[in-house]
């Protein structure tokens, strides 16, 4: 330091203010690092765990991707699990998406700002946080034994659908809630009724956001576990027929899986995992994909 | 009746020149107000409005912020209605008709009456598919004529004619608001509302819609908030002065409410003493 600069500023002290910077900045960075390194070490360890079973087990990826499951290790596959996920994950999105964005619009664009609609939100936002096994109850009171509809892929569908719907409906109300006002406006100073305000304006725009929201929800739908549990989503691991036979899923596969005393049966869960994982985030990357494609449109 | 206008029209135009020539026409009133309160809740935004605004002439509302000139615009298409505690007494017609009428669809009434806005708001759709709007939303088919009319009567023709399917967003500030007026004018409506649409915009761009307000006027009747009283002086035929309290405290040709203002706090406000 030049003599002017100890002139100037020798009476200003920073050292300690500018340590207590570094310091908290170095704390903040490691909480927001202890999420992810968190995941790379499951990464890491459900990675070693598929190549031990590709490896030392002889698990063979096609066989396993196209067979269905067997009581006898070698034999089994996970193609029934697979295909009844998706079929899920397609009943569910069927169930959900329609009256989920259906609530968002009458909640967004047309319920009138009192009791009842701070009601309705409020009760949302308590949904949202409702544990999962808890619509897993309901729709085995409901559904499986109220009407008696059995451990069917219907009935999975509904309880996850009844999961993912709050979190589609407040995904979609943000949607909708981005769309700025002045668009709806110049919508009806042009002449257009509400309804071809919100058809032909707000959805168009609003829709990548809807489409994320849903997408993301149904990512989380596919690796639910315990609602299908609950409904007795087990055991049968097998192509279901349809929406209307029994099934064992991808979450609930691993599960049982990984409950079996083999080792063999193991690894086949770990394979199952990455599976599950792989298609997972290849739905969130669509979700990020369309949010990227249209954020800057509007 | 309207023949008789015309010929009164072409006969007034010959005798005057340029740019006054709308001035001596006879006022052939539009849209009037009669005893016109709007309230906000318990807040009087308007205070008894009697104003009478005439066909085929600019009518330009000035006064300071908070003065309830939007607030007028707004209750003349009925936007006012989007505002659930806003509440309207007394009277407004429409070519004689009150449109606050309980047989009176304000959705109707939008499609004669049109409205820009102060920030411009083009749809994320094509420059296109904003243009034919309207006209879709009133179950009419959209030619690429009527695209064209539209965006030649708003000045943007020559500048969008090779990209008419690339969305409107992607238009200049200026560029978006010629685009809001053309699509206000595609469904050919009776009168177009203004509602500062030059404040969000450069000094060129204003200009330009100052330019195209001048030919609009000879196919609509316009009616332009504008805080900016060059502005009025420069485009209006009509002006009237909202002060504070949301009264309308003079209502004239332009040139006299300039330069004889007959209520001395127009002449304050005029001359910059408050607003």
């Amino acid at each position: 330091m030049s003599t002017q600069t100890d002139e100037l500023f020798g009476d200003v002290d920073l050292g300690w203010e500018h340590l207590k910077n570094r310091l908290f900045l170095g704390l903040i960075f490691a909480a927001s690092m202890f999420g992810v390194v968190m995941l790379a070490l499951l990464l890491l360890d459900i990675l070693t765990d598929f190549y031990v079973g590709l490896t030392e087990f002889n698990i063979n990826l096609v066989d396993f991707l196209t067979r269905s499951g067997s009581r006898r290790e070698e034999l089994a596959g996970f193609q029934g699990a697979i295909i009844a996920s998706v079929m899920l994950v397609i009943v569910t999105a069927f169930l959900s998406f329609f009256i989920g964005v259906g609530s968002a619009i009458y909640l967004e664009e047309y319920a009138p700002k009192n009791r009842l609609t701070r009601l309705i939100e409020a009760n949302l936002a308590n949904l949202a946080g409702v544990p999962s096994i808890v619509y897993g109850l309901l729709a085995l009171a409901a559904f499986r034994n109220g009407i008696g509809l059995g451990p069917i892929v219907l009935v999975g569908a509904i309880a996850l659908a009844l999961l993912v719907m709050p979190i589609i409906i407040v995904a979609s109300q943000e949607a909708l809630r981005a769309v700025p006002d002045g668009v709806r406006n110049g919508s009806y100073a042009t002449g257009a009724t509400k309804w071809q305000t919100i058809r032909r304006v707000v959805l168009p725009a609003a829709i990548p956001g809807i489409l994320t929201g849903t997408i993301l929800a149904l990512a989380r739908a596919i690796g639910e576990t315990a609602p299908l549990l609950m409904v007795g989503a087990l055991f049968v691991n097998r192509v279901p027929y349809g929406p209307f036979d029994r099934y064992s899923a991808m979450p609930t596969q691993i599960y049982a899986w990984a409950a079996e005393p083999s080792q063999h049966f193991i690894h086949l869960a770990a394979v199952g995992i990455v599976v599950l994982l792989t298609i997972m985030l290849c739905m969130n990357g669509v979700a990020i994909y369309l949010r990227n494609k249209y954020e800057t449109e509007v | 009746m309207s023949t008789q206008n015309t010929d009164e029209r072409l006969i007034s135009t010959e005798v005057q020149t340029g740019e006054n020539a709308r001035a001596n026409l006879p006022d052939e009133p539009v849209l009037a107000a009669r005893g016109l309160d709007v309230y906000y809740g318990d807040d009087r935004a308007l205070d008894d409005i009697t104003i009478e605004i005439p066909k085929n002439k600019v009518t330009a509302i000035i006064g300071p912020s908070g003065c309830g000139k939007s607030t007028f615009l707004r209750s003349i298409n009925r936007m006012n209605d989007q505002i659930s505690v806003c509440r309207i007494d007394g009277e407004l017609t429409f070519r004689g008709k009150n449109v606050y009428d309980d047989d009176v669809d304000p959705v109707a009434l939008r499609r004669k009456i049109g409205q820009v806005f102060q920030k411009p708001n083009p749809f994320p759709k094509s420059i296109r598919e904003n243009v034919t709007y309207g006209l879709e939303v009133q179950g009419k088919s959209a030619t690429d004529e009527d695209v064209e009319r539209a965006l030649r009567g708003a000045a943007l023709w020559d500048e969008v004619k090779d990209q008419l399917d690339s969305s409107g967003l992607e238009l200049s500030g200026g560029q978006q608001q010629r685009l809001c007026i053309a699509r206000a004018i595609a469904p050919d409506p009776e009168v177009i509302l203004m509602d500062e649409p030059t404040s969000a915009l450069d000094p060129v761009a204003a200009s330009k819609i100052e330019d195209l307000i001048d030919e609009l006027v000879d196919e609509y009747t316009v009616v332009i908030v504008t805080h900016n009283m060059q502005q009025a002086a420069r485009i209006s035929d009509k002006t009237a002065v909202f002060l504070t309290g949301g009264e309308l405290v003079e209502f004239d040709d332009t040139a006299t409410v300039f330069e004889n203002p007959a209520d001395g706090r127009v002449e304050d406000y005029i001359t910059g003493k408050f607003g």
